[in-house]
């Protein structure tokens, strides 16, 4: 049996120094009774042996859902890498147990160990968990529980954990602020390391720590640290004030609210910076992570190399928080993608690659860096391309003939909107005819099966627009059908959950009577429809999902109650529960019509009003009156600044090799935007790739030019 | 070029399925850059058939792998296969060694056709010695073993007996059985010689068979249940299992697929020390 003992002292001083005992013998012993036993036991390519040492700050990476979910999560695996790299931390991983397993170890009274030398979870110095999903935040409580750390921050000891959490949805964080110690906002590439440094110095420094309260007083003095690392939000700093319930100063013709409304959120230290910017890397080039993708044993979703084209989308789409919150466009650079993919797959024996992004076909040349791959000798033909995220007008006949060379991989196009009306309110600029050309291209050379993604509930949404899904669909079936009978089309709907830092983040969430009502629709219009499949998203899960996107601080409570009444794994159908969630937001005097169905007011303060992704708050305002007007509004890589103020306010702007858009990139307004040189930009000499990430950092407020057009 | 590998599934990596270590196996041997022949059609797919699948949760010292090459490629014929085993082993997930591999007839029939028995260790507890071999002698005994069988999802009740070829109680360190551990310390060795043809028997219903054979009611009994029943007879849980060998008729004689060198003697020694029976 392996036992890392640790001499130093936990980060906040304490006196314990914590057993590092390996928990495997006992793990083993549970497997035989579990489903899939192979999720607890590690082992995978790429996975790290780290060694434990008294001077290195130790993490343990969880992602709160099962691990067939969360092992591809790239996002943990770059920070996994980054941290291991650095001489003064370690790293390691943990997933959920999935139902089966946490009633075995909680009956053995096992706790939540690693999955690289089976330790238990309470050891590390750090729980780091990665936040895609609302629904999993109950989760999170869980497995802080399973760790054996008190779950409410206020509770932990001073050699407890420090508990993090990064991730998209930690721009609202406010829901989970009793129950983790700070949040990073944007990306965690160089905010970990500094984070890293801060609990690094606290180690050295740390007395022998007889003293509880001198180790109190450090664990205060440790988040007040962790405060100043921009980009980190320490919960622990900021408060909450409520108005009084009677007041009406911003909406008076509305009724006396239910719930008192959040009048701000406020430092409360002098040092305590009042509004929390997001972390953006400037230069994608410089971080080629991962570098060492973790093949599994077991099958997981999303089971081969990714390697991810770039960060950001400007394409303005209003519903969507990724698009918005991860501006500016970022690309990685043509050859470091050919080079990470020709060495990825020669070290992982995949045989599938997806070039990853918010929307992959928008990068400048895809067609030959997808061409470039698949003629590449070393990949002997055999290796099929995946683009997960294609938006419609920039797929075109030749992408199609190059992605299906070698296996035909699923194609789907998410027009988001069944009506040009619908789509210009979400400034989803596409045409039908963009929708049509695509679905053609992908018929016509060999596909039969193409997927839909849309989205019902969305602002001014009529009973027509919801009826123009349909319409879409079929005329995809009838363009199939032209080139071959059996052609299916399967349109996805799922309800729209307004998110925070996007222009809709002050629409009221339809009722899931609504959403029931406009399933219903759908359905009915496509029952006649030989070959067309509708899916749709249970409306009671997305009630749920719309609970959390926009709660403040007393949500905590709700999540809590939801928790402790054996509310896990909401993500997954067999689990969910909607009625956990409304008892527990009736128990806590809210209910869904002001939480979630709400229309927010211009001037109501927002729970994340103090944090910031870059956005203006009067962009957003401006986007979503725009939005109301149907007004689009064109992608700002290739025409000019509408001063969003995620590039200015952090003195970065678009990487992109190319000027020019994509083919049929007219976004539907009929602007012809071959002009995109006209832009004002300054163009670089083209520089090797290997000289591309030297010269990163230098490159200022420059669009960069290179080689690649298509 | 059709070669044969065999290989082991030892420690944790037998936590993985039969088709995870398919799919292992299939990035292992494009990371080889071996000229593999693929299937024809939309999605090819390396041509590689695999013998009698492993039960989840057992160890193996005994698996077995045949791989098609491709004979238009030139590379074949310079393909080293006696460098195959260490250059693979060095590409696979620790706990699978490759331990032997030869070429073979093309046109032979497959592993699963071929196979008519395996040879297994396990390790049981929840019972004595004394009690295990009494249900061990019983079983032997026994005209017919009904057990409860899971067949394409549905229960169904077969005769175990048949395919039950040898069984003993036995602390002989076979071979492997140093990897069966670390065992409770008060688990007893069984060794066993079990019928794949038609189908194959695996551990787990052994273990059934025995409590069927011991106990007025085999209903209510699994493998892997706690081991405080309250059951005065003893209830046998197995606790692990290793196939040690899988055994093929050839002119009349039993042999393994491909020999494992080395290894032979011990190998010999512990199948001669089951008790024939049948």
């Amino acid at each position: 049996m392996t036992q890392y003992q640790r001499s130093g002292s936990a980060p906040a001083g304490a006196r314990m120094a914590r057993q590092m005992e390996c928990l495997w013998p006992r793990v083993e012993s549970l497997l035989s009774q579990v489903t899939k036993p192979a999720r607890y036991i590690g082992g995978e390519l790429g996975a790290q042996a780290p060694e434990h040492r008294p001077d290195a700050v130790s993490w343990l990476l969880i992602y709160p859902d099962t691990y067939e979910i969360g092992l591809p999560n790239q996002g943990l695996q770059i920070l996994y890498e980054i941290l291991n790299e650095r001489p003064d931390a370690v790293a390691e991983r943990a997933y959920a147990p999935w139902v089966d397993m946490e009633a075995a170890m909680r009956a053995a009274g096992l706790p939540l160990f690693s999955l690289e030398n089976h330790l238990p979870a309470r050891a590390f110095d750090v729980l780091a968990f990665n936040l895609s999903a609302e629904l999993v935040y109950t989760n999170v409580l869980n497995l802080i529980d399973l760790s054996e750390v008190p779950v409410h921050r206020s509770a932990r000891a001073p050699g407890d954990p420090i508990v993090v959490a990064g991730g998209h949805c930690a721009f609202n964080p406010e829901p989970l602020a009793d129950f983790v110690d700070c949040f990073v906002l944007g990306d965690g590439e160089e905010a970990v390391s500094e984070i890293n440094e801060v609990l690094a110095g606290v180690k050295a420094r740390a007395p022998n720590g007889d003293d509880q309260t001198g180790a109190l007083a450090s664990r205060e003095t440790l988040m007040r640290a962790l405060s100043q690392v921009p980009g980190v939000y320490v919960p622990w700093c900021y408060e909450p004030s409520y108005q009084p319930r009677g007041e009406r100063r911003h909406a008076p013709h509305e009724e006396r609210p239910a719930v008192a409304r959040l009048a701000a959120t406020t430092p409360r230290f002098p040092e305590t910076p009042e509004r929390v910017e997001k972390r953006t890397i400037a230069d994608l080039g410089e971080w080629p992570y991962p570098r060492q993708q973790l093949v599994p044993l077991i099958e997981v979703v999303h089971d081969r190399l990714n390697v991810e084209l770039f960060r950001g989308c400007t394409r303005g789409c209003r519903f969507c928080q990724a698009g918005m919150i991860t501006r500016p466009v970022r690309e990685r650079p043509a050859d470091q993608v050919r080079t990470m993919v020709r060495e990825g797959l020669a070290r992982t024996g995949y045989d599938e690659v997806a070039l990853t992004s918010l929307s992959s076909a928008d990068y400048s040349g895809i067609e030959d860096t997808v061409t470039s791959i698949i003629d590449d000798p070393s990949c002997s033909g055999q290796v099929s391309v995946s683009l997960p995220s294609l938006r419609v007008d920039a797929f075109t006949v030749g992408t199609a003939a190059q992605i299906q060379r070698v296996r035909r991989t699923g194609l789907t196009f998410a027009p988001e909107g069944g009506t040009w009306r619908m789509r210009q309110v979400i400034n989803k600029l596409i045409r039908e005819e963009d929708l049509y050309a695509a679905v053609d291209a992908a018929f016509s050379q060999g596909w039969r099966r193409v997927k839909l993604y849309f989205l019902i509930g969305l602002p001014t949404e009529t009973d027509e627009d919801t009826l123009g899904i349909v319409e879409l669909a079929k005329q995809c079936v009838a363009i199939g059908r032209r080139y071959h009978k059996g052609v299916t089309v399967t349109a996805s709907v799922g309800g729209f959950v307004p998110k925070v830092q996007t222009p809709f983040q002050w629409f009221g969430q339809n009722t899931i009577e609504e959403l029931n009502r406009k399933v219903h629709l759908i359905r009915d219009a496509a029952r006649p429809v030989r070959g067309l499949t509708i899916r749709w998203h249970d409306p009671k899960a997305t009630a749920a999902e719309g609970i959390v996107s926009r709660g403040d601080r007393r949500m905590g409570a709700v999540i809590e109650q939801v928790w402790r009444r054996g509310g896990t794994f909401q993500e997954w159908t067999e689990h969910f529960d909607l009625e956990l969630w409304t008892d527990a937001l009736a128990d806590q005097g809210m209910s869904l019509e002001d939480a979630v169905y709400r229309h927010r007011s211009e001037h109501e303060a927002l729970p994340w009003d103090h944090l910031s992704a870059g956005l203006h708050r009067d962009f957003l305002w401006q986007d979503w009156v725009d939005a109301l007007a149907q007004h689009g509004l064109e992608d700002c890589r290739w025409t000019p600044c509408y001063d969003c103020g995620a590039c200015t306010g952090f003195g970065i702007e678009h990487v992109v090799a190319s000027a020019v858009p994509p083919a049929g990139g007219s976004q539907g307004t009929g602007q012809d935007l071959s002009t995109g040189g006209q832009v004002p930009v300054r163009f670089l000499p083209t520089v090797p790739s290997g000289a591309v990430s030297a010269s990163g950092s230098n490159q200022g407020a420059a669009v960069r030019v290179g080689v690649g057009r298509s | 070029m059709r070669i044969r590998l065999r290989f082991t599934k030892l420690g944790k990596i037998r936590f993985t399925s039969q088709r995870d270590v398919a799919r292992m196996w299939e990035r292992a041997l494009r990371r080889a850059e071996l000229p593999l022949a693929y299937t024809a059609g939309f999605s090819p797919r390396p041509q590689l058939s695999f013998g009698l699948a492993l039960p989840t949760g057992c160890e193996s010292l005994a698996e077995y792998l045949d791989v098609v090459l491709d004979d238009h490629r030139p590379e074949t014929a310079a393909v080293e296969v006696s460098a195959l085993p260490a250059r693979l082993t060095d590409l696979l997930p620790e706990g699978i060694d490759v331990e032997e591999v030869a070429p073979v007839d093309r046109r032979a029939d497959s592993l699963q056709q071929q196979v008519t028995s395996c040879s297994w260790t396990m390790r049981v507890s929840g019972v004595t010695r004394h009690q295990l071999e009494e249900q061990v002698a019983s079983l032997l005994a026994a005209p017919t073993v009904p057990i409860v069988r899971e067949r394409k999802g549905r229960e169904e009740l077969d005769d175990l007996r048949p395919s039950v070829l040898a069984l003993a109680v036995s602390d002989d360190p076979a071979p492997g059985s140093d990897h069966v551990g670390p065992a409770r310390p008060s688990s007893v060795g069984v060794v066993a010689e079990l019928a794949t043809q038609p189908r194959g028997v695996r551990p787990v219903e052994l273990v059934r068979g025995l409590v069927a054979v011991s106990g007025p009611s085999p209903e209510g009994t699994s493998v892997g249940m706690t081991l405080d029943s309250g059951n005065n007879v003893g209830t046998p849980v197995l606790d692990r299992a290793c196939r040690t060998q899988q055994w093929i008729e050839r002119d009349g004689a039993r042999q393994e697929p491909l020999q494992r060198r080395g290894h032979l003697a011990g190998a010999d020694r512990a199948t001669h020390a089951l008790e024939r029976a049948s």
